[in-house]
């Protein structure tokens, strides 16, 4: 399956595309409403992060699948890129209520929480990479 | 873009239907409580039926307009918050627990109505 989508972000209505474009692809993928849902928030946070500390970055989306005993397993991939300033302590920004922007602290760590697969690469002055699946039940 | 706010008596009514983008609703937090203050609102409802997703973001303007507008004087009642929102909120660990909310706009108004008479 080669379903994929890229979507730039780089500005606040990055925001609203990448997670309609998220909505939709859950959607042909076979996702119900409640793990949509957890889709489309877990884009929404990764997306404001890169408009909010990156200024630019792109969201990009695909389904994906993986062979196991019980056959073929299907789920969505959420890769958010940037060349921004990285994330200075991984560890901080994973701990609910830790906040740079005055926000809830609950993006990461809800994204993680959201999702089935977490995972973060950041090089301080290079960029953040964050991998995240959702498989479908 | 602009929600509208619909007055109805002492109360207003809000009906969310697009999604929301940051700027929309920080708007809407600005206008809700002008609306509150030009016509001296009591109570505000807040209907969230349509609206498919809240994230950190959006949950912080929803619960900040909710106590800016305890701090003027009017209450504010959130209703229709589908499944899907609800389960993605407690999985984030938001809690909107000082925000009083009902399962619909006519259960909203009677809560309205209660809070107001209490």
């Amino acid at each position: 399956m080669s379903v994929q989508s890229n979507v730039e972000v780089h500005s606040e209505w990055g925001i609203v595309s990448a997670r309609q474009a998220g909505r939709n692809l859950a959607k042909e993928l076979g996702f119900g409403g409640v793990d949509q849902a957890r889709i489309t928030t877990a884009i929404s946070e990764l997306a404001r992060n890169i408009y909010l500390y990156a200024e630019k970055g792109e969201i990009v989306l695909e389904g994906i699948e993986k062979k196991e005993a019980g056959g073929v397993h299907r789920g969505l991939r959420i890769v958010a890129k940037d060349q921004g300033p990285g994330i200075k302590s991984v560890r901080e920004v994973m701990e609910d209520g830790y906040t740079t922007s005055g926000g809830l602290g609950a993006g990461l760590p809800g994204v993680k929480r959201l999702m089935d697969e977490f995972d973060i690469d950041s090089i301080t002055g290079e960029g953040t990479v964050i991998t995240v699946v959702k498989w479908l039940r | 873009m602009r929600i509208p706010i619909l007055k109805l008596n002492r109360y207003l009514l809000i009906s969310i239907q697009v999604d929301l983008d940051d700027q929309t609703a920080l708007q809407f937090q600005e206008d809700l409580l002008n609306k509150i203050h030009q016509e001296g609102s009591a109570g505000v409802v807040i209907d969230l039926t349509s609206v498919e997703m809240i994230d950190s973001f959006i949950a912080k303007v929803l619960g900040d307009v909710v106590e800016m507008s305890n701090l003027m004087g009017a209450r504010v009642v959130l209703t229709g918050i589908q499944p899907g929102v609800a389960i993605t909120l407690i999985d984030m660990g938001i809690m909107l627990e000082e925000v009083p909310t009902a399962l619909d706009l006519e259960q909203g108004l009677e809560k309205l109505q209660q809070e107001l008479e209490a």
